[in-house]
């Protein structure tokens, strides 16, 4: 616990007042976004699409160049890609020519470009290991599943071990049986590695299964982050387990209403003062008499034995 | 029954040239067998004829064709002074002449097409002088450079060199400035140093078309050469079609048609197989 108060105190990414506009004559894409990312925390950016999320991981991989603002890691300014920051694209972008353990021995050397031919196999090969790969090293990404190849690139993204790691929608293009197994995978590893990671998703319940906290954005242009949620589930939720948690549904009603509803609605009746102000910090899942007041479909899990048990 | 088809139509391929054959046999058939008076013969012998000999068609038939084929086939390297070179001699001279010359052109349009795939700056500026040199004719160059080089051989190289510079370095360029953002946001954030990331990405992603701006190149070249060693001389297979000619030899003349034609095909399964080999699927 005394941990975590050090931590608050020094964040390991600053992000300050970020904002992109890519026509003079247009409002920016986003304006305003701050927000802090500490060590070992999961992160996730959920908002519709255009709102610049895929801009400011950009931004944060220093891939792309914001209009305004910066972003602070580790107490240097970010100003170009870095091995510090790996990222997992959202079409895996393996090189085609590379086999498997090809692909990921590029990154490998890259990031030790001294090490002997040894070394990096079997660098690599504990990686593949690690997300489920090994048999496959020989194969070339053509011959793999979807799921597969966006396996390879998350070992390949790891292999590097970064201080961060960055994920564009990384299961977008997959069907929901492989992302339940690639999510597992991933949350064992991110709990061995204490990874720090800020990722995109659409997918709710994949947020709530993943991220510590989920930054919510408002619609663009001028899309601002509305609203910060801390997950009060306890963190070694499990995939099949966590529904049985009351926290749950409020967590997950809370994230839904926002994205069918407020998002829009901040957009449109937007109070400068707020958008420029400091994002509110909420907790919906301990927040349970607002929640139960408010919405009236609270499913039948959430029974009173449960709810007690559930925040401890 | 991929197998089958293959089959079938080498079959079909096999019937074809049958039928070819046997219609170039039938039309070299001497069909007035005594229409004119029989030649004086010592007249034939002045023209080097032999008085027996009843055809009136100057054309070979297939069967002369073939013993002289085979004549040529059975000693291709002999050399005889300047006129008299075996087959394999001039082909060999026209080869070096086109390899010298591509060689040649691939260390300049490459790494130029490179560089301009790379920079837009650089294409734009360039884009005028590549759209106007392109389209002339390789052997337009060849007075200019028989008067600056001074040297037929080298010249000839120079028009080789010409022809087959412009689809490499359009294909280069335009394959190096297709390389997925994707792989080149890999490499950023890798941190991979220029050189590596052109030799360990961007030259496998453009190499399927860059081969195939090669095997362009190449096909150009050996259309080119022959023309070309008709106008400059001395040696290889154009020269050797221009000097059968002259000699009346038709059967020379098809025999050298027909070598041109199947190197001309293997030059082109050679880079089939190297584009085989680089390419890559997505």
């Amino acid at each position: 616990m005394s941990n975590d108060v050090k931590d608050s105190e020094v964040a390991f990414v600053k992000v300050e007042g970020l904002a992109k506009q890519y026509r003079s004559d247009l409002p920016p894409v986003f304006e305003n976004v701050s927000f802090s990312i500490h060590k070992g925390e999961f992160i996730c950016i959920i908002g519709h699409s255009g709102c610049g999320k895929s801009t400011i991981l950009n931004a944060l991989a220093g891939l792309e160049q914001a209009s305004r603002g910066g972003i602070v890691m580790d107490g240097k300014e970010v100003d170009g890609p870095s091995l510090d920051r790996g990222v997992v694209f959202q079409g895996h972008a393996l090189l085609p020519w590379l086999s498997v353990e090809e692909n990921i021995a590029f990154a490998v050397r890259s990031r030790h470009p001294g090490w002997s031919r040894n070394q990096v196999a079997e660098h690599g090969a504990r990686f593949l290991k690690m997300v489920g790969l090994a048999g496959a090293e020989k194969k070339k990404p053509a011959e793999l599943s979807g799921g597969m190849k966006q396996r390879v690139g998350i070992a390949r993204a790891f292999a590097v071990e970064p201080k961060m790691l960055l994920m564009d929608e990384p299961f977008g293009a997959l069907d929901a049986l492989t992302r339940g197994v690639i999510q597992d995978e991933l949350l064992r590893i991110c709990a061995d590695t204490r990874q720090t990671v800020f990722m995109i998703t659409h997918d709710v319940d994949e947020a709530i299964l993943l991220a510590d906290k989920i930054l919510l954005m408002s619609n663009g242009p001028r899309a601002h982050i509305a609203e910060i949620v801390i997950n009060t589930l306890p963190r070694e939720r499990q995939r099949e387990t966590m529904h049985h948690d009351p926290q749950f549904y409020r967590l997950r009603n809370h994230l839904v209403d926002f994205l069918v509803h407020r998002s829009k609605k901040l957009q449109e009746t937007r109070d400068l003062k707020a958008a420029y102000g400091e994002p509110r910090v909420v907790r919906p899942g301990l927040d349970s008499l607002k929640v139960v007041a408010s919405r009236d479909d609270e499913p039948p899990t959430n029974t009173p034995r449960r709810a007690a048990a559930g925040p401890a | 029954m991929d197998k089958t088809l293959k089959l079938r139509a080498g079959l079909l391929s096999c019937l074809l040239l049958l039928v070819l054959v046997g219609i170039w046999h039938a039309a070299t058939q001497v069909t007035a067998s005594g229409g004119d008076e029989a030649l004086d013969p010592e007249y034939a012998m002045l023209m080097g004829l032999s008085a027996e000999s009843e055809r009136s068609s100057g054309f070979p038939t297939p069967g002369e064709f073939a013993s002289s084929a085979l004549g040529h086939l059975a000693s291709p390297f002999y050399d005889n002074g300047p006129n008299d070179k075996g087959i394999g001699i001039q082909l060999a001279h026209s080869l070096w002449r086109v390899a010298a010359g591509f060689l040649l052109a691939m260390a300049v349009a490459i790494p130029l097409g490179f560089v301009i795939g790379m920079s837009p700056l650089l294409y734009q500026t360039l884009n005028p002088f590549i759209q106007v040199l392109k389209p002339i004719s390789p052997l337009a160059w060849m007075p200019i450079a028989l008067y600056t080089i001074k040297d037929s051989t080298i010249s000839a190289i120079f028009v080789i060199f010409i022809c087959s510079i412009w689809p490499m370095l359009v294909n280069t360029a335009f394959g190096v400035a297709g390389v997925r953002k994707d792989w080149l946001d890999v490499a950023r954030t890798l941190e991979v140093n220029p050189l590596r990331k052109a030799f360990r990405v961007i030259l496998p992603a453009a190499a399927p078309t860059i081969i195939t701006g090669m095997r362009i190149s190449m096909g150009i070249a050996w259309l080119v050469i022959v023309a070309a060693e008709m106008l400059v001389g001395g040696t290889g297979i154009g020269y050797f079609v221009w000097n059968e000619w002259n000699n009346l030899s038709l059967n020379n003349v098809i025999f050298a048609v027909l070598m041109i034609g199947l190197i001309g095909m293997l030059l082109d399964l050679m880079f089939a197989q190297l584009q085989r080999k680089v390419t890559y699927v997505e």
